[in-house]
């Protein structure tokens, strides 16, 4: 049995062994088998007084414009997407591109389970168990070469599947992107569970990024294709309104929104709101990556 | 079939009290049309409170809330608008006296959307809100609005028409169409990107004012 444990995460547990034969039923369910399966790690990425959301918050109340902009129109109508089988496209500068299933892009690696705070850009929160996968894990095994120096992920266009996408709210499909540094941080994951179960469609099934130190909207989901590039993508919130939306969303109490203020949030499940803590907490492990960058221009 | 006639005539003469004499315009406000007017006035109230109660105002229920009272008062605005045309076109001259406190229930939404703001968005510091106010351009409309609905309510009683007398009194009470244009302006501001819905809200006070311009111009019209 392998269990990593990496420096950033405050602390770790071990899951009991309940848990960890439903995980290895879902993973055996997409496509893996027994023997690739790894003891997974429970990590808590925030303070022991901090409360899990629940299953009803943390599903229920979501940003996912391709089903609809309300916050339980994803919830409602996101039955008509198709997560399985599912291929994700890797292109760009890298060694090993092609289209892989979620089984080529993950077998053998540890299922882990992160409890992360996610604030959303519009100052509400929660703090989610997700089930997933470093991304560095993942982009390892592609090998980038030397003029890898972004990732640009996208989700799924099709409006049959994603109803909302008949509608130009957005430029679609939805393009999301990093740094090579913040994608290789052990914090950044690829997301295919929440709760040690099949992430829900209207949590960006089957597999979603979750980047903690960012805000909601970097955490792009359904995603189709990595690619790895030279030039910084445009992500799509940028591209739809850069004067409130940048590449780096880096959660920052002290550079406003242009029309609300980023300085406190309110946590799923509380009625008064909390202060917004630099870099959504995770300060400790992710400050040193923009060393030097002014914070209020790189908004 | 003589029983319709019957209930009619007792029901006027419950609203009159006496089964005698005929309705007064009086009665007929004070015994039907008000107790109406606050029934129907309470029931975004009440559903708030039954929503609250069964735990259906969504995992953010402070933000469900604002929203709610937000679009109730801008709901109650247009009804207050739409009296006069409505009085023209019905010619229930009745209408015209029950104004007011329609106008009064949308300054009472004001006040729940504004204390709900103050307590959980704010905590109550009076400081923050002085901040928003000068800082973020959609809750500088949204408190201009909100100064005009207090000014309107306070200024309502007759006794206050009189002290300012019909003319100025008249002058001042024309910011009611102000507003709601500045909360339809606030609405769409506040939105991240899907502008849909105040779109629509604007769409029919644009609507509302046509109409009271036509009715307005009708009556004026010789002949
Ligand atoms: C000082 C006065 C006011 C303050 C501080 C205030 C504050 C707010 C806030 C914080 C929101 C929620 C924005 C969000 O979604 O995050 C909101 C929404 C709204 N407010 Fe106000 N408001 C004020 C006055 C008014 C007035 C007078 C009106 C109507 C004439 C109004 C109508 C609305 C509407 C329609 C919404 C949006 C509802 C929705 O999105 O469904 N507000 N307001």
């Amino acid at each position: 049995m392998l269990i990593r444990r990496s420096p950033d995460i405050r602390s770790s547990e071990i899951t009991d062994e309940s848990l960890y034969w439903r995980r290895r039923d879902w993973l055996a369910s997409l496509g893996f088998g027994a023997a690739a399966v790894v003891m997974p790690r429970l990590a808590h990425a925030v303070s022991r007084q901090e409360e899990t959301n629940t299953w009803d918050e943390v599903t229920g109340y979501n940003n996912f414009y391709e089903f609809g902009t309300g916050k339980d129109d994803p919830r409602k109508y996101a039955g008509t997407l198709r997560p399985y089988p599912w291929t994700v496209s890797v292109e760009g500068e890298v060694a090993r591109p092609g289209r892989y299933d979620l089984a080529k892009l993950f077998g053998g690696l540890s299922w882990e389970e992160r409890v992360y705070r996610f604030r959303c850009v519009e100052a509400w929160s929660m703090v989610v168990p997700w089930n997933g996968y470093p991304l560095r894990e993942v982009i390892k095994r592609l090998e980038p070469t030397s003029n890898a120096k972004f990732v640009e992920f996208t989700t799924l266009y099709d409006p049959e599947q994603m109803p909302g996408q008949r509608r130009s709210i957005l430029p679609w499909p939805y393009i999301e992107g990093l740094r090579m540094d913040e994608a290789m941080h052990p914090l950044t994951l690829l997301v295919t569970g929440v709760f040690g179960k099949v992430l829900p469609n209207q949590n960006g099934a089957p597999v979603r990024l979750i980047v903690p130190w960012k805000y909601g909207f970097k955490g792009i989901k359904s995603i189709v294709r990595i690619r790895f590039v030279e030039d910084q993508p445009v992500n799509t919130w940028k591209a739809s309104a850069s004067h409130e939306y940048g590449f780096y969303a880096n959660v920052n109490p002290d550079v406003d929104h242009p029309r609300w203020s980023q300085a406190t949030e309110r946590r799923l499940g509380k009625l008064r709101r909390q202060p917004t803590l630099p870099f959504n907490g995770y300060a400790d492990q992710v400050a040193d990556l923009y060393r030097g960058m002014d914070l209020r221009v790189n908004y | 079939m003589d029983t319709p006639i019957r209930w009619r005539i007792s029901i006027a003469g419950w609203i009159s009290e006496s089964t005698t004499e005929p309705v007064t315009q009086a009665q007929w406000i004070r015994r039907v049309v008000k107790p109406l007017l606050w029934a129907a006035g309470l029931t975004p109230l009440g559903w708030l409170l039954y929503a609250a109660i069964h735990d259906n105002l969504t995992a953010d229920p402070v933000k469900a809330i604002t929203h709610f009272t937000g679009r109730t008062i801008l709901v109650i605005l247009f009804l207050t608008l739409s009296i006069t045309p409505l009085r023209r076109l019905t010619g229930f001259s009745w209408l015209a006296r029950v104004r007011r406190l329609v106008g009064l229930f949308a300054f009472f939404y004001a006040v729940l959307h504004l204390v709900i703001y103050l307590a959980f968005d704010r905590g109550f510091v009076f400081t923050e809100l002085g901040e928003d106010i000068l800082k973020r351009p959609y809750i500088t409309v949204g408190f201009t609005a909100w100064l005009i609905l207090l000014t309107l309510a306070v200024t309502s009683p007759i006794a206050m028409v009189k002290r300012l007398g019909g003319k100025r009194w008249q002058a001042l009470h024309r910011l009611v169409y102000v507003a709601p244009v500045l909360g339809v302006i606030h609405f769409a501001w506040a939105q991240k990107k899907d502008i849909r819905l105040p779109l629509i809200y604007a769409a029919i006070l644009g609507g509302i004012f046509v109409w009271r311009l036509g009715s307005i111009r009708r009556k004026r019209a010789p002949g």
